[in-house]
């Protein structure tokens, strides 16, 4: 005889009070495919947990970005951010896409160069560039965006010893109306510090300045600054034009533009309230219609998007390691993914789903990571179905961030796998061992025995 | 058994507690075992009934009985 599908027996009080708005939340439906591959066979090839990225989807997030922006300017360049996820294998992606490649340290420029981008498809920012990283930029003819004044002259102190001319930005910070205004990057507008540092390199004469960046903040959820940042940046020009005679090759107006997670403690899901490609592009792009810049021509548009071109290719698939009861009778689980991998739940909330359809009761839950650590918190409260011990789940958009942010506390960092446009999976990071730390610690002689 | 003789259980799961003027729901598993714990039943002979019935093991079936037993008296429906 076959027996009936056993569920757990479950109690809850009804309780009165203001009615969501929404309603009563919908059943959360299993997600147990990533590009048509089953996630179970994921898991039992990669392990548990185990990070999977869609070539699929970043392409498809890439074109619509890039149509978004080049239906509505003629000269747009997107910059891949290395620093959002700095996978060799991403990377190439996005490159093969045709994004140039921007740098934050001396680390990702060495990646960049390992991942044949040309020297002069390299954008520099970032404020810790050494000597040393800065020789190697100018010989390569990279771009680089200056961020303070002892950066400028450092690059100037070299012109003297190297050959090349450098080709240089400066990163210029405003008041755009977003709170907080980040003022620690770059030279400021208002106060003119931009325009000292534009004097200071023009009259130099051996520099080539040929572009203004701006990167206004993160997680932008409103294009109208972009406007405003673009008018700022256009007036700059103009001085520049007026005093030096000297035309500015490309506005840079950095990235920020957000993902479609949802911030913690907002009232809307995100995917209703972010702004789509073509919104953002519609803002910057008409602002750099309507700015008047010098003898009447167009610089080339250039964007750093990260978050939003990569949140939504990444996926983390892995187990319920338990279910337990909190003090107050709440329910919890513990994933075998925390904190450590997804450095992202401190301020996001992010998606998470069963992998198989397993009850169809739910219950108010808090999801915890797997690590000795009180913070370890995955999601504060989610009406979750109630998995099992050894059930899988998957969590959406995290392809931003976690890769390069994650933490090697207590535990091993996992596989990643990349889904290519053929449904084919392929290792692209291994995970880690104990020889890989092995290789990197020391133990002085006397503690040998 | 007097606490859950005391309360309005509907077919589908819908309880109704007069003495405090609350209401909860269960589910069919959760209604099943109430009616046992009605006639009586200990709770091992509840696990072999769930046991026979639905396709879990002892082992499982018992953890989550305790459990419902422990909502049930800190709801003060059980003794």
């Amino acid at each position: 005889m076959n027996k009936r599908i056993y569920e757990r027996p479950v109690l809850r009080k009804v309780v009165e009070g203001i009615p969501n708005k929404f309603g009563s939340l919908k059943r959360l439906r299993p997600i147990s495919t990533i590009d048509n591959v089953e996630i179970d066979s994921l898991i039992e090839e990669y392990g548990s947990p185990v990070f999977v990225l869609s070539e699929k989807t970043i392409r498809d997030t890439y074109k619509n970005a890039y149509r978004a922006f080049s239906t509505r300017y003629p000269k747009v360049q997107f910059a891949w951010s290395y620093k959002t996820n700095y996978l060799d294998a991403v990377c190439r992606i996005f490159h093969q896409e045709g994004a140039w490649a921007e740098v934050v340290s001396g680390f990702e420029y060495e990646k960049a160069i390992d991942n044949n981008t040309p020297g002069n498809k390299i954008i520099f920012n970032g404020p810790d560039k050494s000597e040393e990283d800065l020789v190697k930029a100018i010989n390569n003819k990279s771009i680089i965006h200056i961020d303070h004044f002892d950066e400028l002259y450092m690059i100037l102190g070299l012109t003297d010893q190297l050959k090349e001319r450098p080709q240089v930005a400066i990163r210029v910070n405003m008041d755009t109306g977003i709170i907080p205004q980040w003022d620690r990057f770059g030279f400021n507008y208002e106060n003119g510090e931009a325009w000292n540092a534009i004097n200071r390199i023009l009259s130099s004469k051996k520099m080539d300045f040929i572009g203004l960046h701006v990167h206004i903040g993160t997680y932008i959820t409103i294009s109208k600054p972009y406007a405003v940042a673009i008018e700022k940046l256009a007036a700059l020009a103009n001085k520049t034009y007026n005093r030096f005679q000297k035309s500015i090759g490309y506005i840079d107006v950095g990235g920020g533009f957000a993902s479609q997670n949802t911030l913690q403690g907002a009232y809307m899901p995100a995917t209703d309230t972010t702004p789509s490609f073509d919104d953002y592009a519609h803002a910057i792009t008409t602002a750099m219609t309507a700015a008047n810049f010098p003898n009447n021509e167009t610089p080339t548009l250039i964007l750093e998007t990260g978050r939003a071109l990569i949140d939504d290719a990444g996926w983390l698939a892995g187990t319920v390691l338990a279910n337990k009861r909190l003090a107050d009778g709440r329910r919890s689980m513990v994933i075998d993914a925390g904190v450590n991998l997804m450095f992202t739940s401190f301020w996001y909330d992010h998606e998470i789903y069963p992998v198989h359809e397993s009850s169809y009761q739910s219950e108010p839950t808090t999801i915890y990571g797997p690590l000795c650590m009180n913070i370890d918190i995955v999601r504060k409260n989610i009406d979750f179905p109630m998995l099992n011990k050894g059930d899988h789940f998957v969590i959406k958009r995290v392809g931003a961030y976690t890769m390069t942010q994650w933490m090697q506390f207590i535990t091993y960092r996992p596989n990643i796998v990349l889904i290519d446009q053929h449904e084919k999976v392929h290792l692209i990071r291994k995970q880690e061992d104990k020889e890989v730390f092995r290789r990197q610690e020391l133990v002085p002689d006397y503690l040998q025995n | 058994m007097s606490k859950l003789n005391s309360l309005a259980i509907s077919d589908n799961g819908f309880i109704f507690k007069p003495s405090t003027g609350e209401s909860f729901t269960t589910n069919e598993i959760g209604l099943m075992i109430i009616n046992l714990l009605k006639e009586g039943k200990s709770a091992d002979e509840i696990i072999s009934v769930i046991t026979e019935e639905f396709d879990i093991d002892a082992i499982s079936a018992g953890r989550d009985l305790y459990e419902y037993l422990d909502f049930l008296k800190r709801e003060k429906m059980l003794d």
